[in-house]
């Protein structure tokens, strides 16, 4: 398996107060690897620094990309962070609304994204706007629709698919199912397998949830007040988990 | 000739951290080894380690101490040391584990659960669930019920599916604790079936059986590790 992501002594600040510290971790090609840790920890900012959303303070984030050079996001110009996320990165952000154009119809906003690549062909766009809604169980009918008239599942998984017409290589989900009810959830859950699988795709999903990151992950990061507590697979974090906090996090799980 | 598996001054403790610091000590200088091909079982008293040894040796629990070295792909693995992707990649390949306990996933048919090993390989849906089909054939799970999520059904039903997923991807070593616990004699012994069929393909077994005859069946010898010091 070949390095995606390499993170190096990433550390992020909001004025005095420090939101990520020395974080450092290895991605490889189709991995999901979870961060999890409770509100405040800073998973999310993290998130935010890997995807160029953020700035972070210090730190290295070495991708490789799909031509074979390595790329520093953090030294990278705006433009070539904006054109890695709308072509070999997605972004599935918490609240769909924030990911999505609201005001444009299902079929625009995955149009959108080829056409941000360069794809001009009305014909192609259409019609890969319809393969892609159908395989996030998106009724074609609905392609003309605006996603106000979405339920909060389909828009989520209108967010993704939104992402996945580029193909994308490594997407950043941040809480992809935070806010939906459980049996929604549920097809969310089989659905992302399924592309991770199929398609091949690298995830690092940011969530509270450990059933979610049990589900959906091979590798998993826990942290705390912004650094690293541990990381390792999934299974041992949760089944034999070294540190303190860890085993505090996996403790207090509910079990049904 | 390399061992399947050689695992040298194993030491495991778990620290409580929070529980003052509790320490229970399960291994401190584990030493075996177990051939390619061989089949064993670990014997030993209930909360000796036995369950404990299979989880150290796939990983899922870290090892304080030692080595536990697994044939890998025509070389020598310490799982201990290594880093979490290569043990990814040592299960995909090398290693299967099986338990009585099947983790549902919801939406997920039967099929498609057994035949999940099958597609992290590579193979193709089709045939992958042909195979997966056949295996839940092997071990008594009604057609009419291949294409439903597990969730409902009963728990022998369950266990004999996550069998199923575990003898599917035919691995070169595999870790067996307690497969048949709780199924009836018929059962039993379609599992008992699916063991033999794979030590007849020279996979290498390591097994906690409850029943000493099933044991008698499908093992050369027995390790036990309450022999081992603590």
């Amino acid at each position: 398996m070949k390095k995606l992501l390499s993170v190096q002594q990433l550390s992020k600040f909001f004025g005095e107060q420090l939101a990520c510290d020395d974080i450092g971790f290895d991605l490889y090609e189709g991995e999901v690897l979870a961060i999890v840790g409770e509100s405040g920890s800073g998973k999310t900012t993290l998130l935010r620094c890997l995807a160029g959303l953020l700035p972070p303070n210090h730190g290295r984030i070495l991708y490789h990309g799909k031509d074979g050079r390595q790329v520093d996001i953090v030294l990278a110009s705006e433009a070539v962070r904006r054109n890695l996320l709308r072509t070999e990165w997605g972004f599935v952000h918490q609240d769909a609304r924030d990911g999505l154009r609201m005001g444009v119809s299902a079929g625009a906003n995955i149009g959108e994204r080829l056409m941000a690549i360069g794809d001009r062909h009305y014909g192609h766009i259409r019609s890969s706007a319809e393969q892609w809604l159908g395989r996030v169980d998106i009724p074609i009918s609905r392609i003309d629709d605006s996603p106000w008239t979405y339920s909060g599942g389909m828009r989520q998984r209108l967010q993704i698919s939104r992402n996945l017409v580029t193909a994308p290589r490594l997407m950043l989900m941040d809480e992809p199912t935070g806010g939906l009810d459980v049996s929604v959830q549920a097809r969310l859950l089989d659905l992302m397998r399924g592309l991770v699988r199929d398609l091949g795709l690298a995830v690092i999903l940011v969530t509270h949830d450990l059933a979610v990151a049990r589900l959906l992950s091979s590798r998993m990061i826990v942290m705390q007040n912004g650094r690293v507590v541990e990381q390792g697979l999934t299974d041992q974090i949760l089944e034999d988990p070294q540190q303190p906090y860890s085993q505090l996090l996996v403790s207090s799980v509910l079990q049904v | 000739m390399p061992q399947a598996v050689s695992i040298q001054n194993l030491q495991k403790e778990f620290i409580l951290h929070n529980q003052g610091g509790t320490r229970i000590p399960v291994f401190s200088g584990l030493e075996t080894e177990i051939g390619v091909g061989e089949s064993v079982a670990i014997v030993g008293q209930s909360g000796q380690g036995k369950s404990s040894l299979l989880k150290l040796i796939f990983g899922t629990y870290q090892a304080t101490s030692g080595s536990i070295n697994v044939l890998h792909q025509g070389a020598i693995f310490n799982v201990v040391a290594a880093a979490p992707h290569e043990i990814l990649s040592l299960r995909r390949s090398t290693i299967g584990y099986v338990t009585q306990f099947l983790r549902c996933i919801p939406r997920v048919a039967a099929e498609d659960v057994v035949a999940e090993p099958l597609r992290d390989r590579g193979m193709a849906l089709d045939e992958a669930r042909n195979e997966a089909r056949e295996l839940l054939s092997r071990v008594n799970i009604p057609e009419r019920l291949w294409h439903l999520p597990p969730m409902t059904f009963s728990g022998g039903e369950q266990q004999r599916v996550n069998i199923a997923r575990g003898f599917a991807a035919h691995f070169p070593l595999l870790l067996l604790d307690e497969p048949t616990a709780s199924l009836d004699a018929e059962n039993r012994a379609r599992v008992m079936t699916l063991i033999e069929d794979a030590r007849a393909r020279g996979s290498t077994i390591i097994g906690v059986f409850h029943h000493a005859d099933e044991r008698h069946r499908v093992c050369d010898r027995e390790i036990d590790i309450g022999q081992q010091a603590k």
